[in-house]
């Protein structure tokens, strides 16, 4: 019934404790974990077929970490943060998000609760960039119009883009300015809690970099939870303060990247200490500002 | 909860006014109508000594970047001189100053975008003529390479398409011919019998229907059902990349997508024209036995004296034409499709709308050019 032992739970209070949530002192919320997912049962229906996604899965998110989810393909990376923002509903289990059921996350007022970068972006086609960004702040029709495209020039601008892009649509933006784009849209009402899914997937490593940077800064600056499901090895490495790795439909092993490195499982030493994850060691090693 | 409304609370301090900054100053608080007008208010009331005053923003209990935005915009753009923040909360405003900045303006139109605009839409006319001269072109080409090795033909394609264009769509041209023929014979029959000219309902609907309706109806139906499919199918391969992927290997678009489509269009639209007129016939035989008590024998044999075999052949050839011009015109703008979505919504609606249209013109013109034949 207990989350995998990880030993970054020591220090923190234990699960379950009763905390108060969700009132005006929740501004220091740093007691309470931001997701817990507890014995997850995710089963999907192909062609008549049920395959078991998940069994069991177990997760805490704590307020600050950049948590890593990493496994293999079709192990339910990315319906997992789909079940954490509530586009999906597990078979069994339960999913609290910031206090409340994953279930409510959407309703009303989402955008202020949690930002989401899809994989392709999903910026809104028929809106500039500056539309697409303004799109949550003026859905609460109330803000004057000055002060919400004031809002999106600074968000635009953090995310590291040029003032000049705002007119744009996004079919003439780049695949690395559509992430940007759709980071900022996601940031837009300064969520705690930040998703990505693929962050880096279809940028140039140097664009990757960038976006690596990025979000470090602003987890750093803004003090933001960020999990992000990657293949990426150097994204794991560079920016992630925990890694939880999905195989045999659960998280095996939940720790910060080294001590990942270290659990002995096939998955764990295919991925991470096979040809390619060694070469990102190696240049872990080159760069040591990646840790 | 009680405490979480965004706002103000000043006092006077020995050394000047004092700004308490109270609540949750997070877009979401702020957005409420009830806060957004107090604070604003607030706001308003210090313009005068904002920057006398001393701002304290310590007992925020939250802030938020447009709170800080709206905080700094209520500066004028500059710091105080006296603030009291918290570190985090300096560093969002540092942040919202960094980048404040005005919103670089939409370049206006001018007499010059107007003419390229207009030189735009000529050059877009001229693609549409010369891909429709070209596709045509490769379609005859594509026969002929069809009529000298006609075991390699993509058979297999022309038969999903005949099966997906004319099988699927009997019912709903059925349902439709049928009804259109009892409205028809409705209509009719009461302005016929005020003429006492009741048995003519026979030749009436048997040439509206065989020449005009049944073709036209069937044509505009499958323009709408299947003319748009062609589109959206072609234009998702361009969109996956899957048309690219076939010229990698080698394949002729025309002859794999084009050709088959045409001719099962070409096939499938006659045969569907004749069910829809067949369907549209028995309704109106069917509404004059009610309405006129003209029974279904006397029906057919005066059918077959008032309408002349011509026009069967007429319609069918015209069908075919129609079929022919919708699976090219569906080709055209589904080759024509860029690789987004938005593209691929437009040329579809284009080229519903194109083949439509087209398929009314075309069948003005078959009415003038054929108007001695059959009648």
């Amino acid at each position: 019934m207990s989350p995998p032992a990880s030993p970054l739970h020591g220090s923190l209070p234990p699960e379950g404790a009763d905390l108060p949530w969700g009132g005006p002192a929740a501004g220091r919320m740093s007691a309470a974990p931001v997701v817990e997912i507890r014995n997850l049962w995710t089963v999907f229906r192909n062609g008549g077929v049920d395959a078991l996604i998940h069994k069991d899965l177990n997760l805490t998110i704590q307020q600050g970490e950049l948590l890593s989810i990493v496994g293999g393909s079709g192990s339910g990376k990315t319906v997992l943060l789909r079940q954490i923002l509530g586009l999906e509903t597990p078979l069994r289990g339960s999913i609290t998000v910031l206090g409340r059921p994953a279930s409510e996350l959407t309703h009303d007022g989402a955008a202020s609760r949690v930002g989401m970068l899809f994989q392709h972006g999903a910026l809104y086609s028929a809106f500039t960039v500056l539309e697409n960004i303004a799109f949550p702040l003026r859905e609460l029709n109330t803000l004057p119009e000055d002060l919400v495209r004031d809002a999106v020039m600074v968000k635009l601008q953090m995310v590291g883009l040029d003032p000049a892009h705002a007119h744009k649509m996004p079919a003439d933006l780049s695949g690395g300015m559509i992430k940007r784009v759709a980071l900022a849209r996601a940031l837009i009402m300064d969520p705690p809690l930040l998703l990505l899914d693929e962050p880096t997937a279809g940028l140039d490593p140097d664009r990757s970099d960038a976006f690596c940077t990025l979000v470090r800064s602003l987890h750093h600056e803004l003090g933001l939870t960020v999990v992000m499901v990657t293949h990426d090895l150097d994204t794991i490495y560079e920016i992630s303060t925990r890694v939880a790795v999905v195989a045999d439909r659960h998280v095996i092993v939940d720790a910060p990247p080294k001590e990942v490195i270290a659990f002995d499982h096939p998955f764990v030493r295919e991925f991470f200490l096979g040809g390619r994850g060694l070469r990102a060691q190696e240049l872990l090693r080159l760069h040591p500002h990646a840790q | 909860m009680e405490d979480s409304q965004p706002r103000i609370a000043f006092e006077q301090a020995p050394d000047g006014p004092c700004a308490r900054l109270l609540g949750r100053w997070t877009a979401e608080a702020l957005a409420q109508p009830e806060h957004w007008e107090g604070v604003h208010a607030a706001l308003h009331t210090v313009q005068q000594e904002w920057r006398r005053c001393q701002w304290d923003l310590r007992q925020l209990q939250r802030l938020d970047h447009t709170g800080a935005q709206l905080l700094w915009n209520s500066w004028y753009r500059q710091w105080p001189d006296r603030l009291e923040a918290l570190p985090a909360q300096r560093a969002m405003l540092e942040r919202v100053a960094r980048f404040s900045s005005v919103l670089p303006p939409r370049r206006r139109q001018t007499a010059w975008d107007l003419f390229l605009r207009l030189g735009a839409v000529v050059v877009r006319i001229e693609e549409h003529v010369v891909g429709a001269v070209r596709l045509i072109g490769q379609l005859l080409l594509d026969a002929v390479q069809l009529a000298r090795a006609p075991r390699s033909g993509p058979w297999r394609d022309v038969s999903g398409n005949l099966y997906r264009i004319g099988a699927t769509a009997l019912p709903i041209t059925a349902l439709v011919g049928f009804l259109i023929g009892v409205v028809l014979a409705y209509l009719m029959a009461q302005q016929l019998r005020q003429f006492g000219a009741d048995a003519f309902i026979v030749n009436i609907l048997g040439i509206s229907l065989i020449r005009e309706l049944g073709p036209v109806l069937a044509a505009i139906l499958i323009a709408g059902r299947s003319g748009s499919a062609i589109t959206a199918q072609i234009g998702v391969m361009r969109v996956t990349e899957e048309l690219d992927a076939m010229k990698v290997m080698g394949i002729q678009q025309g002859f794999r997508l084009v050709l088959p489509r045409a001719m099962a269009m070409a096939v499938a639209m006659p045969l569907l024209s004749v069910w829809t007129t067949l369907a549209a016939l028995l309704g109106g035989m069917l509404a004059s036995d009610l309405v006129m008590g003209l029974t279904p024998a006397y029906f057919v044999t005066a059918l077959s004296k008032a309408v002349l075999v011509s026009n069967l052949w007429l319609a069918v050839g015209k069908s075919t034409v129609f079929g022919l011009m919708i699976a090219l015109i569906g080709c055209h703008y589904g080759l024509r499709i860029q690789p987004n979505t938005q593209s691929l919504g437009e040329g579809t609606t284009a080229s519903v709308v194109t083949s439509i249209t087209m398929v009314i013109l075309v069948d003005a013109l078959f009415a003038v050019v054929f108007k001695d034949v059959g009648i």
